[in-house]
């Protein structure tokens, strides 16, 4: 009898996370370690130009010569760069011409993960669609919608790719955002980053639909180091998002992306995230250690750079996107709900780095810890001296759902510039035994109960995602949660 | 109907229902009066299954089942409600999203279809029509930034829209001024049915003024000390609980 409950004890905790599961496919995948041989091995599968793997090899040699971050609240045990494979690709015949030609065990990951890669006909009104490029492990296997944005002069595209079809604009605006320099796990990126999504938007245009990369770690002891660069030149507009899902497995996997934005003049971005990384089990097992730079560069005036992420998985996520104001009257959002449960840490925030006149930046950051989890806002106003008349608003609230879990807010204030303004308001609370009773008591199981004034508590955030996905997140937020209250 | 037998209940160390009897026969509506601190919210957290509030003794039964077993979530489906003293806030959780969370989740433990939001909306607007609350209501966050009178309407709403068959009311008539009582009495009185049991918690007569009673009891030292017609309250308007005092512990 033990045996049984506790297997049952197993499946309950287990069922939480409905995307552990793993594709059966043939993968080519390059032998574990870091060296120079490995980044050529890299370079050379994707028919790299001679420049990139200079590139690569410069930030290979000066990573070596630099140290891991310390300064996080996160605690884990010492990665094994040596440990990892740094190339993984599932086994194709040929490279896919259209979507016909995908292996149909892959179709069939991404319909399972409820991201099908079938293109839609255009039925107005009816269902807004997507474009997806979705990147299974090292390489990008899809990507949909292209001819039509083609149509429009709009790149999305795998960054390998664009790598060989664009090189102008990948040459001029790689690392131009996050240099390869720039910190510990950005320059590990630079070095062996294989795929993700390029996408360039030309001057007046309006993305007619969304434009998601869906990420999927497969294969494993390999990492994943996607790179994302997107350009919205002069009074374009684009809205982007990202997923991402991983097996579950007992051993952590590292996942160190760079993503890296730039507007022009009048330009706007919208930036996505719903990180749903594999969290660990309940007892701290296993789990994606997410360790990211993502920037964006408002260049141009009266640009715009919005951030909006929900993160959910991951054992841990060192993440600060950030925006960079440049542009005279340029404008940076950053809203964000966190949400860590178990052994989960999350130390996250946000940079807004002030230099244009009258810039103005935004801050809404939602703190969730529960069960043994730790939880923490970090982030950085800085208004130079060039930025008369800018502004910032920030606002931190933690929510606590029981008495072991711990939330944590470090925000960073610079200012020199005397005419500018920087608010900042941060609140601590608790789900309260009355708010649960009141809802149980209008029929709302606890677990209802717990989504429901979590979600109360998120919305603000929430409402910042486009339509189609919002609904999604509440729902992970609910399912995130489960198991909390006892 | 309801049949409390022998109630006890003990909290926070201390014995606050001391072998309560009490019957409401299906389609009556009861009045509770009491002093201070006699049990009335403790019986009311008591027959809705409050964290902290368990019965340590006696049956509670409503339509044939034991609500003592129950959990608060499915002594609701089973038509308990209580329509609270201190009606609590949910920030940013509309008022419709809430009443819609909670009318679907009864209905899917019933087996029945749940509402969709054209149908939830239109429900909505005619209850709250007849309560004479806003429809900007429906949007604002649950009692957040609500007045006193507002926060009991928004729960009269709610029992309208959830239909329960028995409402416990506790002291749904403190805080508010005549006019707001007598919408929070209509409302109540409106769902009236041969099908629907209510106890009213109270302590003062004036609610009675406006939802005539078939039966007042008197709570004191945790027990049921009296009961009669709708005489009894006032009766206990003009001499007071002071012949429940000491002497009838």
């Amino acid at each position: 009898m033990p045996t049984t409950s506790k297997t049952f004890v197993k499946d309950l905790a287990d069922q939480k996370y409905k995307f552990g599961f793993t594709t059966q496919i043939e993968a080519e995948t390059a032998p574990t370690g870091l060296n120079e041989d490995i980044i050529r091995f890299i370079s050379a599968k994707k028919a790299e130009p001679k420049w990139l793997l200079d590139w690569r090899l410069s930030a290979f040699r000066h990573w070596l010569t630099m140290t891991e971050p310390t300064w996080a609240k996160i605690h884990y045990s010492k990665i094994d760069y040596q440990a990892s494979s740094y190339f993984s690709a599932p086994k194709q015949k040929k490279t896919p011409q259209s979507l016909a030609d995908v292996d149909p065990e892959l179709l069939d990951t991404y319909t399972k993960l409820g991201i099908p890669l079938q293109e839609q006909e255009a039925l107005a009104g009816v269902e807004r669609r997507v474009a997806v490029d979705a990147v299974f492990d090292s390489v990008s296997v899809a990507t949909t919608y292209k001819k039509e944005l083609e149509s429009r002069g709009i790149i999305f595209c795998p960054i390998s790719e664009a790598v060989l079809k664009h090189p102008a604009l990948v040459k001029k605006y790689l690392g131009s955002v996050v240099p390869v320099r720039d910190n510990f796990f950005a320059a590990l990126n630079s070095a062996v980053f294989t795929d993700g999504s390029f996408v360039y938007i030309p001057k007046g245009v309006q993305c007619p639909m969304e434009l998601s990369s869906y990420f999927r770690i497969n294969a494993q002891n390999t990492g994943q180091f996607e790179r994302t660069l997107i350009i919205a030149d002069e009074g374009s507009l684009v809205s982007y998002l990202e997923g991402c899902t991983a097996p579950k497995r007992d051993e952590h996997q590292l996942h160190a992306a760079v993503v890296e934005l730039i507007a022009l003049d009048d330009a706007s971005i919208k930036y996505s995230t719903v990180q749903n990384w594999y969290p660990g089990d309940k007892d701290g097992k296993g789990g994606i250690y997410n360790f990211v730079t993502k920037r964006g560069a408002c260049r141009g005036r009266r640009s715009k750079i919005s951030w909006t992420q929900v993160e959910t998985g991951s054992a841990i996520t060192w993440k600060y996107p950030s925006c960079i104001l440049q542009g005279d009257d340029s404008v940076g959002e950053f809203y964000s709900v966190a949400i860590v449960n178990n052994y989960q840490q999350a130390d996250t925030g946000t940079k807004m780095i002030h230099i244009g006149k009258n810039t103005r930046s935004t801050i809404i950051s939602k703190g969730i810890s529960a069960g043994h989890a730790q939880n923490t806002y970090r982030g950085l106003v800085k208004i130079l001296r060039t930025a008369k008349g800018a502004k910032n608003k920030t606002q931190c609230d933690s929510l606590l759902i029981g008495d072991k879990c711990g939330a944590h807010t470090v925000p960073y204030i610079e200012s020199r510039q005397p005419k500018s303004r920087a608010e900042h308001e941060a609140t601590t609370s608790k789900i309260s035994e009355d708010q649960l009773f009141y809802c149980r008591q209008r029929g709302l199981s606890t677990e209802e109960a717990m989504a429901l004034i979590v979600g109360g508590f998120c919305k603000e955030v929430l409402q910042e995602l486009p339509m189609e996905f919002a609904v999604e997140a509440q729902k992970l937020v609910g399912i995130s949660l489960e198991g909390s209250v006892g | 109907m309801l049949e409390i037998k022998n109630l006890h209940a003990v909290i926070d160390g201390k014995e606050i229902l001391k072998g309560l009897d009490l019957s409401v026969p299906l389609g009556q509506v009861h009045a509770i009066m009491g002093p201070n601190g006699s049990g009335k919210s403790t019986l009311s957290y008591v027959l809705s299954g409050r964290t902290g509030y368990e019965a340590t003794e006696g049956t509670v039964t409503w339509k044939d089942k034991n609500l003592l077993k129950l959990a608060p979530e499915e002594r609701a489906v089973q038509g308990v409600f209580l329509a609270m003293q201190y009606p609590v806030e949910i920030p940013g959780v509309s008022n419709m999203t809430f009443l819609k969370t909670a009318l679907n989740a009864v209905r899917k433990a019933r087996g029945e279809s749940e509402l969709d939001a054209m149908q939830m909306l239109k429900l909505l607007r005619s209850k709250a029509k007849n309560l004479g609350l806003s429809e900007d209501m429906m949007k604002r966050a649950v009692n957040v930034g609500f007045s006193g009178g507002e926060k009991k309407r928004n729960e009269v709403l709610q029992m309208a829209v959830l239909e329960p068959s028995l409402c416990i009311l506790d002291e749904t008539d403190s805080g508010l001024d005549i006019d707001a009582l007598k919408v929070v009495a209509d409302g109540v009185n409106a769902l009236r049915s041969p099908e629907r049991s209510m106890l009213i918690i109270t302590h003062y007569q004036r609610l009675l003024d406006y939802i005539t009673p078939d039966a007042v009891h008197v709570l004191a030292h945790g027990k049921i000390r009296k009961s009669g017609g709708p005489e009894l309250a006032h009766e206990l308007e003009e001499k007071g609980y002071a012949s429940f005092g000491d002497e009838a512990a």
